[in-house]
């Protein structure tokens, strides 16, 4: 363990020295700040004020049996650097409460209360410290501490799952939708509360999905726990699967080959190509122009087929493993590769074309559902959403893995944040994917694609990121011995992007709606795992 | 507008003829693991690494009863990984589906070596083909029955009971131009009161479990259910715990049972196609029932 020297460490060091007890860095990248206290706020607002930095995420872990004490975790990354910086508070089991930081950050609301559900440690002075992650209905239970059991039996529920604020003035009125909804998608439950057309406000009830993913995770031998991991969210397996993945091998300290690191990056940029091709084919069909979504399905129809060829899976499943990947392609494959990325870079252009020709759906879509850059920047938005909403980040380039660092990048970053600029932002990564995946391919076939099986060392902390295709996927793990984990933190860019939708619907007709929910493309399993 | 007529014409037809011609799949594609008990050495191996308990085995002093259930395969292909001696191959079949829960699980029987290798294979069961007709017959029936009994239209009502999404993804590319399934007069609603059938995934959340009765409880009979993946049949890797029930049958009356993690689009529809038999058989009963009262 080193210490490691870095102006922001070293002024911590100085402003805060009496309220530290240890900082250690067991990678470069990645430095544990341990606290005396809890009392996060004094670094919180000196680290946002004077270094710009930001609150990747927060999160708990139940240590009674071997330190004593629960931790919360504050992840920081600053502008400029790739390192993260994850400062460890203690909580006293005698008094499990911990200061809130929503009132000035909203971007920790949800974060603080799953705190406050799963582990039983209260949010001290918390604007709306009502349950997120488990519904009212259920008895008080704390899954995710130690003495909790994976597989009790909960009683059946009663009483009400959620109380709704209610809409007051003349003329308003509520519309709930969900959990079922029209269409074939994930289940979670709107209120909206309307005056005529437009809509005033929304509220959200989650976790309709909530399966007790991480709690698994703490019972499931690690090779098989990367089969938990390709699902926490369909659509994002493979990102899913690799920040998985790169968690334990940083724990592990593990090389991995470059052939491995070349084809895993192929495989994240054809997960964001088949993902936003069809985002943009659902986009132009919720405002009518349905021959564009025949197309765009038709693409990405194309690319999972590629998929199939290149792994075995239509969602590319299977195919990470601890170490790189399960199998190397060959030139056949290689090939089909190629070629398929061709057609669909040509065929793409066609869908644009088409749809840059329709001034009705632009109409339609500019200025609809506008989530301002400040609004972004407070709630903490990432990805394609921020983005569009003049949010300047992308881990493949902030804190760069698996080949990223080898191939120039564009982020496409907009102010104007309404539908048709995350559609935009789609369309140029999009663009961006292919010339990445080009340059990539012909590193793809020679050296090993996975490094050797080697025993995972226990008591280790290490944190994976990957940008997935909707934004900043994070894992944070800690070894046990015998091959399993202690903890397995997941963090979703869905969970930080849902407040996006809430404000960007507020002031639009209720008939917009499921374009502005699409321009976003949240995951509800992602969120409630 | 011009762009998009030429568009269209340039494209063509793209939608595949599957089930009437064989379903354009790749030769990587991991469908089911087969397994050839007689020729299978040891079986503990691909016990070890399979990710949902799949493949299990239970151990007496001198035998092993090896117990394989295609309801909990993710088709990850760990075992052929695994199994060294080539008793398991992954092979490219996905028509799983069934009705009945019993034929998705296969059952070995050993007499041990001291080592734990297999001596000698005393019994293999399983209720033999996972479908009774050929799938091509299955279509050309479904289309009929859809044809008369139900007036040119099946209505299905999709319920995602807390899966990862990765089966909705699947089911939605049963709308795509390739897949098409509206060929077949089959089309997805948004009311279950104008549903024929239920198709749903996931393990069952807990938060989902009432929901998904209300809509079973407002679709009319006769109406036949879907569980669909690993997760709709068994609760797949997330098993059953304190969040989830472990598979739709644990809440309600399941007809139809498709593998897959998730099954692929021509799966899904081959579990269709097997559902639309089972309605029509109840709409004949009903029928029958009618015309005698
Ligand atoms: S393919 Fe199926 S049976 Fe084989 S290891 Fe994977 S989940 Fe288990």
């Amino acid at each position: 363990m080193t210490q490691p020297a870095f102006p922001l460490f070293e002024a911590l060091r100085q402003k805060f020295g009496a309220q530290i007890q240890s900082l250690t860095a067991d990678r470069e990248d990645e430095t544990y700040l341990t606290l005396n206290d809890p009392d996060i706020r004094p670094i919180t607002n000196y680290l946002r004020g004077e270094f710009g930095a930001r609150l990747v995420m927060v999160f708990a872990e139940d240590r009674r049996a071997s330190e004593g004490v629960f931790f919360n975790y504050y992840v920081f990354d600053q502008k400029g650097s790739s390192r993260y910086l994850l400062v460890r508070t203690p909580i006293r089991p005698d008094d499990p409460s911990f200061p809130s930081l929503s009132a000035e950050l909203p971007a920790v609301n949800w974060q603080e209360r799953e705190i406050q559900d799963w582990f039983g440690l209260k949010a001290v002075e918390h604007p709306n410290p009502r349950r997120v992650a488990l519904h009212d209905n259920w008895p008080d239970v704390h899954p995710l501490r130690k003495d909790f059991p994976l597989e009790t039996v909960l009683p059946p529920f009663e009483g009400e799952r959620h109380i709704y604020r209610p809409a007051l003035g003349e003329g308003v009125f509520q519309v709930p939708v969900g959990p079922v909804h029209a269409g074939i998608i994930e289940p979670g439950h709107f209120n909206f509360a309307v005056a005529g057309e437009p809509i005033l406000y929304l509220q959200l009830r989650m976790f309709y999905t909530h399966k007790g993913t991480e709690k698994l995770f703490e019972k499931l031998p690690i090779p098989k726990a990367v089969f938990l991991a390709e699902s926490i969210s369909g659509d994002s397996s493979f990102s899913h699967g690799t920040a998985f993945c790169q968690a334990i091998e940083r724990a592990a300290q593990m090389e991995i080959p470059l052939r491995a690191l070349v084809m895993r990056t192929i495989l994240l940029e054809l997960e964001r190509l088949c993902n936003h091709v069809a985002d943009i084919g659902a986009i132009a069909t919720d405002v009518g122009f349905v021959i564009a979504n025949a197309h765009a399905s038709r693409l990405k129809e194309m690319l999972v087929m590629l998929n199939e060829q290149l792994t075995g899976s239509r969602l590319l499943r299977g195919m990470i493993c601890v170490g790189g990947v399960r199998r190397g392609w060959n030139a056949v494959q290689r090939d089909t590769l190629c070629s398929t990325i061709d057609s669909f870079a040509r065929e793409f252009q066609d869908l644009i074309g088409m749809i840059d020709s329709s001034e009705s759906t632009r109409d339609r879509l500019e200025q609809t559902g506008v989530l301002k850059h400040e609004k972004a920047r407070d709630l903490g938005i990432v990805g394609v959403a921020g983005r569009a909403s003049g949010i300047d980040l992308d881990t493949r380039r902030d804190h760069p893995y698996a080949a990223y660092s080898r191939y120039s990048l564009r982020v496409p970053v907009y102010e104007a944040g309404d539908v048709w600029h995350r559609m935009q932002v789609r369309i140029e990564e999009v663009r961006d994917s292919i010339s990445i995946i080009r340059k990539a391919v012909d590193e793809s076939l020679k050296g090993e694609f996975c490094a050797p099986a080697r025993a995972i060392p226990s008591d280790r902390c290490a944190l994976g990121a990957v940008e997935g295709w909707r934004g900043e996927i994070i894992h944070w793990i800690r070894t046990g011995t015998d091959n399993h984990l202690e903890r397995c933190k997941i963090k979703d860019p869905s969970l930080n992007n849902w407040p996006a939708l809430v404000e960007a619907v507020q002031g639009n007709i209720i008939a917009d709606f499921p374009v502005i929910n699409k321009s976003f493309n949240l995951s509800y399993s992602g969120t409630d795992r | 507008m011009f762009n998009i007529i030429q568009k269209t014409i340039k494209t063509g037809i793209v939608t595949a003829r599957y089930p009437d011609e064989a379903a354009k799949i790749s030769e990587n594609f991991r469908g089911r693991p087969a397994f050839d008990f007689e020729k299978w050495k040891d079986a503990r191996p691909a016990a070890e690494v399979c990710p949902t308990g799949a493949i299990s085995l239970r151990d007496k002093s001198d035998s092993r009863r090896v117990t394989v259930d295609y309801g909990l395969c993710v088709f990850c292909g760990l075992c052929a990984d695994a199994s060294s001696d080539q008793a398991v191959q992954i092979t490219r079949e996905f028509e799983l589906a069934t009705m009945d829960r019993h034929k998705l699980v296969l059952t070995a029987e050993y007499a041990l070596n001291a080592d734990g290798t297999h001596q000698q294979l005393r019994e293999v069961q399983f209720q033999s083909g996972h479908t009774d007709t050929d799938v091509e017959t299955l279509g050309r029936k479904a289309r009929e029955n859809i044809h008369k009994l139900l007036r040119r239209s099946l209505a299905i009502r999709e319920v995602d009971a807390g899966s990862c999404n990765g089966c909705e993804l699947e089911i939605v590319a049963l709308n795509n131009p390739i897949h098409d399934i509206e060929r077949f007069g089959i089309q997805f609603v948004a009311s279950p009161r104008h549903a024929d059938m239920l198709l749903v995934t996931g393990p069952v959340s807990r938060n989902m479990e009432l929901a998904l009765l209300k809509t079973y409880r407002a679709m009319a009979d006769p109406k036949v259910v879907v569980a669909v993946g690993a997760c709709g049949i068994s609760g797949g890797i997330f098993g059953a715990n304190y969040a989830s029930l472990g598979g739709v049958d644990k809440v309600l009356p399941v007809d139809v049972y498709v593998p897959g993690c998730p099954p692929r689009p021509q799966a899904l529809l081959h579990g269709i196609l097997l559902a639309v038999g089972c309605l029509a058989q109840r709409l004949d009963s009903d029928t029958a029932v009618n015309q005698k009262a």
